[in-house]
C-alpha cells in the first residue's frame, strides 16, 4: 500500500527537477498536452505514519511552490471544463489552475474567492475525488480519479499562501442599515456572514458553543484541519464588522421569531447543522464506553481532552476501539482514538471499502496509521461486563447482494457467521439527523419527513425573511455543499432586503 | 462573560451565586438548566440547574456543590468576577398544570435547588404543594426558609435526626401516598439513589412521579448524546428530551453506571488540582 515515505524536501526536489526539465512555469498552451498528461501527480507531503500517530498536528503538510507549479501544469485545459461541473459551487477551476501553472498565485486565489469563501478549509476537507477530480479528464485517461489534477491541494496552497500574506482586506459596500441574524457559525453560516457583510448588511452570528466554526472546530480533528485556519476565517469576518455572539442557543435563549420581533433582525439565516447523532438501536448501546462520534470528537477537539495535563474534560481510556461507520467522521474518530493511546482501533463497516463514503485520502491515511478495517461486518449487540462497561461486541459477517435504490449493492448477513470481538470502546459514526431545537420552536417553518427545513431556490423557508441552508436543509452533507447553500441564501437575503 | 453579582455559602460545600444573564433570565422556565465553562480553552462544560431568577433584574441564581475540579474552581470565584461562558436556558421546561389535589415535591440534598423553581411554578399555577426536604444532617439543608415560605406544608427529614424527622424522605412520601387525600403527582429531585427509591415508593400507588436527571453532558443541545438514558426501553437525551422524566420508567442503574464513566480520570484530575492548590498555598514553585 505505502510505496516508501518521502519527506517534503525530497518531494520538492523531485518537483524542481520536473520543473526545470519542462522549463516551468510557462503558459499551459506552451506545453504539449501529451507532455502535460505524462507529468506524475505530485504527492502530498505528509508526516510519516509512525510519527503522526503520536501527535495531533496536521498530517498533510501542503505542497511546495515547485510542486504547485508542476501539478497545475498537468491540467489539460478541456474546453468543456468537466471539473467545474463537478464542483458544487462552480469554482472556475481551469482559470485558477492556469494562473497557478504560470506562478500567478495571487490571481489564482482571486479566481477561487469569486466562488468560494473558505478555500483553506475546502482544499483540506472536500471529497475532491467525488467532485472536481471525478470528472477531470486526466483522471479519466488514467482511469482513476485519484490521478486527476490534485485540484484541492493546489487550492489549499493558494489559500494558505494568501493567508500568510494577510489578504483579508475586502471591499465593503456602504451600510444598508439592515440587520441579519445567522444561526450557527459552521461553514454555511460563515459563508453567508461574509457575503452579507460585504454587501453592507449588519451581521450577527449566534453560536451555541464557546467557539465559532461549528463542525470544523468540534468535529474535524486538528490533524486534518488545524483550528487556527478556522479561527483565521472568523478573525477576517470580525475585521469586516461581523459580530459573534457565543453561548446563544436559538430555539432556547431566543426563538427565531423573537430575533425578528424583539431584536429587530430583518432576516434570519438558519444554519444550525444536523447535530443529533444516530445510534444503531442494538442491545448494549447505552453501556459505559459507547459514544457517538460527535461526543468523542467534541471532547477530543473542541474541549482539548487530548491534552490530559491541562484539559479538565476527560476522555475515555481505551485499549481496543471499534468505530461503526465508513464515512469521514468514522475515520476521524478512529484516528483520534489511536492518537489518544488505544492499542488497537477497528473500523467496522457493513459494506466494502469501495462503498465507503469517506474521502479516499482519509481511508488511505487511516490504513497507513494502522487502523484495522473489518469490512462486510456489522455489530449486532454490545456486551457488558459486570460493571456496565463494554466488554466486547457480537458481530455478523456480510456479503454484497443485489443493488438497492441508491445503486449500491445491499449487504446481506451470512447465516451462522456470528463472531465475538474483544472491544472496550465503541464509537458510532452513523450520521446525524436534524436537530429539532429551531424547527420545534418555530412552527412557521415547513420541514420534510426527516425534519429538514424545506427551502425554495433562493434558500427561503416558508417563513418570510427566514432562510436556511447547510445540513439542516441537506441532511448530513459536506462543507462545500453547506457553503454553496450559504452563498445562495446570501443572494436570496440580499434580494429580500432590497425589496 | 457573565458577571457574578452575589455569592453566598449555603453549607460547607454548597454555594449560591446570582449571575447577570438577562437573555437566560428572560427566557428561562422551571426545570431548565445552564451549561457553564470557566475559561475559553481548557475548562470543561458542566450543567447546573437554575435555582431561581429575576426577569426584571435580568439575573439567574445557580446553586452548586463544590465536588469536582470545575465546581471547586467556581466556588473560588468572588462577587464581581466573571464566568467565561454560560449557555441557556437548556432542557424542556417542567410540565405544570392546575391540580385539584396536592402536589408532592421531594428534594434531597442539593436537589432542593432545582426543586425550588418547580415549587414556585406549582404555586403560581394555584396548586397545593407539600414539600419534603431531606439531608444527611441539619447543616446540609439548603433553602429551608424559601421552601417553608412557598410550600403549604414542609416536612424536613435528616438521616441523623438533627432537624425534623429522623428518616429518609421516602418515609413521609409513603405516608402521603397512603393519606386520605391522594396526591395528584410527585416531583422528586436529588441524588440518583434517592430518586430511584422515591420512584419505587410511589410505584405501587401509581402516583405519577417526575425525576430530574443530572447526567454527564458536553454541549447540552442534543449534539453529543453523552447524556443519554434509557427511559421505558427507549433512549432519550437528558439535555433536550429532559431533564425531567417519568421516574417509573427511568433505568436508574444504567444511568448511575454511565454517570461514573470518567470516575478514575476525574479523581486524578481533582487530585492534581488539589496538589497544585497546596503547592500554591505553600508558596512553593516547581
Amino acid at each position: 500500500m505505502t510505496c516508501g515515505y518521502k519527506d517534503p524536501g525530497t518531494l520538492d526536489l523531485e518537483a524542481l527537477a520536473v520543473r526545470e526539465n519542462l522549463n516551468l512555469p510557462q503558459g499551459l498552451n506552451q506545453i504539449k498536452k501529451k507532455d502535460r498528461a505524462a507529468i506524475p501527480q505530485q504527492e502530498m507531503p505528509s508526516q510519516e505514519a509512525g510519527i503522526r500517530g503520536g501527535n495531533m498536528t496536521e498530517v498533510a503538510l501542503g505542497y511546495s511552490e515547485n510542486q504547485v507549479i508542476v501539478e497545475a501544469s498537468r491540467c489539460l485545459e478541456c474546453a468543456n471544463a468537466p471539473c467545474v461541473k463537478g464542483c458544487p459551487v462552480s469554482i472556475d477551476i481551469p482559470g485558477f489552475i492556469g494562473a497557478a501553472a504560470k506562478g500567478e498565485f495571487d490571481e489564482a486565489l482571486d479566481i477561487i474567492k469569486e466562488s468560494s469563501m473558505l478555500p483553506a478549509i475546502c482544499g483540506r476537507v472536500c471529497p475532491q475525488e467525488k467532485q472536481c477530480m471525478e470528472t477531470c479528464t486526466l483522471g479519466k485517461i488514467r482511469k482513476d480519479p485519484m490521478e486527476s489534477v490534485a485540484i484541492g491541494r493546489i487550492e489549499r496552497f493558494l489559500a494558505d499562501r494568501g493567508a500568510e500574506k494577510g489578504d483579508s482586506t475586502v471591499d465593503k459596500a456602504p451600510s444598508t442599515g439592515k440587520k441579519v441574524a445567522i444561526v450557527g457559525s459552521g461553514p454555511s453560516g460563515l459563508t453567508t456572514a461574509a457575503d452579507l457583510a460585504r454587501l453592507g448588511h449588519e451581521v450577527t452570528v449566534f453560536e451555541a458553543f464557546h467557539k465559532a466554526g461549528g463542525v470544523t472546530v468540534y468535529g474535524i480533528p486538528e490533524f486534518r484541519l488545524p483550528k487556527s485556519i478556522v479561527q483565521r476565517e472568523v478573525d477576517n469576518l470580525e475585521a469586516m464588522g461581523v459580530q459573534f455572539v457565543y453561548d446563544f442557543l436559538v430555539g432556547r435563549t431566543r426563538t427565531v421569531k423573537e430575533l425578528m420581533e424583539k431584536d429587530g433582525y430583518h432576516a434570519v439565516y438558519v444554519a444550525n447543522g444536523a447535530g443529533l447523532p444516530k445510534f444503531m438501536n442494538i442491545p448494549g448501546e447505552n453501556l459505559v464506553g459507547v459514544f457517538s462520534a460527535n461526543e468523542y470528537l467534541t471532547r477530543a477537539n473542541l474541549m482539548k481532552a487530548y491534552d490530559t495535563e491541562k484539559a479538565a474534560t476527560p476522555i475515555y481510556k481505551s485499549r481496543k476501539v471499534a468505530v461503526f461507520g465508513g464515512g469521514n467522521v468514522a475515520m476521524d474518530a478512529a484516528r483520534t482514538a489511536l492518537r489518544l493511546g488505544a492499542e488497537e482501533v477497528h473500523i467496522v463497516y457493513r459494506r466494502t471499502e469501495k462503498e465507503m463514503p469517506a474521502r479516499v485520502e482519509e481511508v488511505h491515511h487511516a490504513r497507513e496509521e494502522g487502523i484495522i478495517f473489518d469490512l462486510l461486518t456489522n455489530p449486532t449487540a454490545i456486551i457488558s461486563d459486570d460493571q456496565g462497561r463494554v466488554a466486547g461486541i457480537e458481530c455478523l459477517q456480510y456479503e454484497l447482494g443485489e443493488a438497492d435504490e441508491s445503486g449500491r449493492r445491499r449487504p446481506v448477513a451470512i447465516e451462522g457467521s456470528e463472531f465475538f470481538m474483544d472491544i472496550d470502546t465503541c464509537i458510532t459514526a452513523l450520521g446525524n439527523s436534524s436537530n429539532p431545537l429551531v424547527t420545534g420552536t418555530t412552527p412557521e417553518l415547513d420541514t420534510n419527513k426527516w425534519g429538514n427545513i424545506t427551502v425554495n431556490e433562493d434558500g427561503m423557508t416558508s417563513m418570510p425573511g427566514v432562510f436556511a441552508g447547510g445540513d439542516i436543509v441537506q441532511g448530513a452533507a459536506t462543507v462545500i455543499l453547506a457553503m454553496g447553500d450559504g452563498r445562495t441564501a446570501a443572494r436570496g437575503i440580499h434580494e429580500y432586503l432590497n425589496q | 462573560m457573565i458577571r457574578i453579582l452575589k455569592k453566598k455559602q449555603l453549607s460547607s460545600d454548597v454555594f449560591q451565586m446570582e449571575l447577570e444573564a438577562p437573555h437566560i433570565s428572560e427566557s428561562r422556565k422551571a426545570g431548565q438548566f445552564v451549561i457553564l465553562m470557566l475559561d475559553d480553552e481548557y475548562s470543561e462544560r458542566i450543567p447546573l440547574t437554575i435555582a431561581d431568577g429575576d426577569g426584571k433584574k435580568g439575573t439567574i441564581t445557580i446553586i452548586f456543590q463544590a465536588v469536582g475540579g470545575t465546581t471547586l474552581a467556581l466556588s473560588r470565584l468572588e462577587e464581581g468576577e466573571a464566568i467565561a461562558h454560560v449557555l441557556g436556558p437548556l432542557g424542556t421546561p417542567t410540565h405544570i398544570e392546575k391540580q385539584k389535589k396536592p402536589v408532592i415535591c421531594v428534594g434531597g440534598g442539593i436537589g432542593v435547588a432545582p426543586l425550588h423553581p418547580i415549587v414556585q411554578a406549582h404555586k403560581a399555577a394555584g396548586n397545593r404543594v407539600i414539600t419534603i426536604m431531606g439531608a444527611r444532617n441539619k447543616d446540609l439543608l439548603i433553602l429551608e426558609e424559601e421552601m417553608a415560605a412557598l410550600s403549604d406544608e414542609l416536612i424536613i427529614c435528616t438521616d441523623d435526626g438533627s432537624k425534623g424527622r429522623k428518616a429518609l424522605v421516602t418515609e413521609p412520601l409513603k405516608e402521603l401516598c397512603e393519606a386520605d387525600e391522594k396526591p395528584a403527582e410527585c416531583v422528586a429531585i436529588g441524588p440518583p439513589v434517592m430518586m430511584k427509591f422515591c420512584a419505587e415508593t410511589t410505584r405501587p400507588y401509581k402516583l405519577h412521579t417526575m425525576v430530574s436527571l443530572n447526567t454527564i453532558m458536553v454541549d447540552g443541545t442534543g449534539m453529543c448524546g453523552g447524556c443519554r438514558v434509557t427511559v421505558g426501553k427507549e433512549t432519550k437525551f437528558v439535555c433536550v428530551d429532559g431533564p425531567e422524566f417519568d421516574g417509573h420508567l427511568v433505568d436508574f442503574s444504567s444511568m448511575m453506571s454511565r454517570m461514573s464513566s470518567y470516575k478514575t480520570q476525574e479523581d486524578e484530575h481533582t487530585c492534581r488540582l488539589e496538589e497544585k492548590a497546596k503547592e500554591l498555598a505553600a508558596g512553593g514553585v516547581r
